[in-house]
């Protein structure tokens, strides 16, 4: 094969139309601001720390009084801080923006016109927006790394179940974390794409991507609901814990993802469904 | 002119839009109704109509972009929507104003909009993107954020965003909206050129001097319904045209005129009559008033313009469509 086939593969393939979208989506003043609103989580987080903690440690929540011991906590308790707001608000503004967004600005109908073809289109958004979620943990981990890097000492870290590892084995469980944060939001993710596709008017579809994120958390929190804790996508969010154990136990892990990956498929579909033959009429 | 190389409407040609009964409902509201609009290949369309005619929600539905709610479509001798995969790639469009990233630049623009289209080969790109700025007179203001265009601008680059790729048929709504003189006699140059390149051009426009100046052929709206189509000639002879004699002795020559079976109305500067289409020639006219010994210093003939007929059609100027 030669290159200018594979190119042209490529281009049907929409690989190029993907690398273009993420470019547009990164080059975004918006999407930069986000962004830095999360390294901000870790860097006020570890400062403030720093500051209140002076010389006498273990006030405060457990977690909180453990960066002072090491560094390399910083970066999980900033996930742990940011999972139930800050991540879904950033990631539900990019996601209600996908359609929606492109219908606001009237953009949509020359995507349509190319001809980008609908579920090609759609494809796309997803993809771009689940590279915004991985980008997204990743930041806050590895500002929160190193910042916790510069302001405290850092060194072994002990698991979870009790052996210590090496600075080098637990940042890769880091980086493990940040994926798991990240498959955790494609189910979200998903459901801003199947609403982006409702509306023109990309706020609304942001603000309703959010809320919807910040109910199933309060339904998730009451006991009297416990029938419908295993359906909802905030369900696992907070069980990352098994990846901080050794060997690494892959079952939560593997329960969250089957889990995003039925709301991946159902929304998927009626995103499909209500776009594919949806009049254009912005 | 264009009018001499745009084939002939046949049967055999195929047609680079055909309609048939193309109907698009909203509610109550019948906004296209059972218009049978046939644009032959090669020629410079115009598309006519008062706001809210329909001629938008038309567009739409050629493009894919609605379905509509009954009628048949074949652009390029293809079904629409059913062929849209294989058939929009070689159609450009301007829908209803241009619309872009305003955070990126006009060349990101294009950029962007050219991934889209999975058969434009990346490999040339870069050069048909600045080839199609060139040719709109983008080239100095491609790195400019598209916010900071102005409206003519912005039009330009819908035009550029058209021209992305050698196009057989290109789709423009309105595409002198916002222009200045200038920039509207660039356009107007710009189609000529794509026509004479064989690119059959469908122009939805309300300027009516606009359309009579640059297009082979007219069809005209109103409210959703297509009230006439054909040759600009066609279209233009439909209409009434009128005598107008400029001579001091009105009441002879507007007994003349009655003489002749016209009924005259006299102006300032002489009479004016209709004059029945085909029927009584202006020399035989203008005989007969030397004849009476009517001091003639004018006669014209006022062929229909074009915002005669579209207003004997429409019955009316250019309020919009309730």
């Amino acid at each position: 094969m030669s290159q200018a086939e594979a190119r042209v593969r490529g281009g049907r393939l929409g690989l190029e139309f993907l690398l273009s979208e993420m470019k547009t989506l990164f080059r975004r003043a918006r999407t930069i601001a986000m962004l830095g609103a999360l390294a901000a989580v870790p860097v006020l987080l570890a400062v403030a720390v720093r500051i209140t903690t002076g010389g006498e440690s273990g006030r405060g929540p457990a977690f909180l009084g453990d960066i002072t011991q090491n560094g390399l906590f910083v970066a999980l308790t900033s996930l742990v801080v940011a999972i139930p707001l800050f991540l879904p608000l950033t990631v539900g503004v990019v996601a209600g923006d996908t359609v929606a967004g492109e219908a606001g600005l009237g953009t949509l109908r020359y995507l349509l016109v190319a001809p980008a073809g609908r579920v090609r289109l759609l494809v796309v958004k997803y993809l771009a927006t689940a590279v915004f979620c991985l980008a997204s943990t990743l930041v806050i981990v590895i500002v929160g790394a190193a910042i916790g890097a510069i302001l405290f000492p850092i060194g072994p870290v002990t698991l979870l179940s009790g052996q210590t590892v090496g600075l080098g084995a637990y940042f890769a469980r880091l980086l493990l974390l940040a994926l798991y944060v990240t498959v955790s939001m494609l189910g979200l993710s998903a459901i801003g794409l199947f609403i982006s596709t409702l509306t023109s008017v990309p706020v609304g579809a942001m603000a309703a991507t959010i809320v919807l994120s910040t109910v199933a958390q309060i339904l998730g929190s009451l006991p009297q609901l416990e029938f419908l804790h295993p359906w909802l996508f905030t369900d696992h969010w907070l069980e990352f814990g098994d990846l901080l154990r050794a060997p690494i136990s892959w079952e939560s892990f593997g329960d969250n993802a089957l889990l995003q990956a039925g709301y991946i498929v159902v929304f998927g579909f009626l995103a499909w469904g209500r776009f594919s033959t949806k009049d254009i009429l912005s | 002119m264009p009018d001499s190389t745009a084939p002939k409407s046949s049967a055999s040609t195929e047609a680079a839009i055909e309609t048939t009964a193309l109907t698009k409902t909203f509610g109550r509201q019948r906004a296209v109704d059972g218009v049978d609009l046939r644009v032959p290949r090669g020629s410079v369309f115009g598309f006519l109509g008062p706001n809210g005619s329909g001629k938008t929600s038309t567009i739409r539905m050629l493009l894919g972009l609605t379905q509509a709610t009954s009628g048949d479509i074949r652009l390029l001798g293809a079904p629409m929507p059913g062929d849209l995969r294989r058939v929009l790639p070689r159609v450009g469009a301007l829908v209803e104003g241009p619309a872009f990233a305003p955070f990126l630049s006009g060349r990101a623009n294009l950029h962007r909009l050219d991934t889209a289209d999975r058969d434009a080969p990346s490999a040339s790109r870069r050069d048909r993107v600045d080839a199609a700025l060139d040719r709109v007179g983008l080239g100095h203001a491609a790195d400019k954020k598209a916010h900071a265009y102005s409206l003519g601008m912005k039009q330009r680059l819908g035009i550029a965003g058209a021209l992305l790729m050698p196009r057989e048929l290109l789709i423009l709504d309105e595409p002198s909206n916002g222009l200045d003189p200038q920039g509207t006699r660039e356009v107007r140059s710009l189609i000529g050129s794509l026509a004479d390149d064989g690119t059959t051009v469908f122009v939805s426009s309300h300027l009516l001097s606009e359309i009579e100046q640059m297009c082979s052929h007219v069809a005209v709206m109103s409210a959703g319904r297509l009230l006439t189509q054909g040759t600009l000639d066609e279209v233009r002879r439909h209409g009434v045209q009128r005598i107008v004699v400029t001579t001091p002795d009105g009441a002879e020559a507007a007994a003349v005129l009655a003489g002749l079976g016209l009924e005259a109305a006299t102006t300032p500067a002489g009479v004016s009559a209709e004059l029945p289409v085909d029927d009584t020639e202006p020399e035989r006219i203008t005989a007969a008033l030397v004849a009476a010994g009517v001091r003639v210093r004018g006669l014209q003939v006022t062929g229909a313009t074009l915002e005669d007929r579209f207003v004997d059609l429409t019955g009316e100027g250019f309020d919009v469509a309730g």
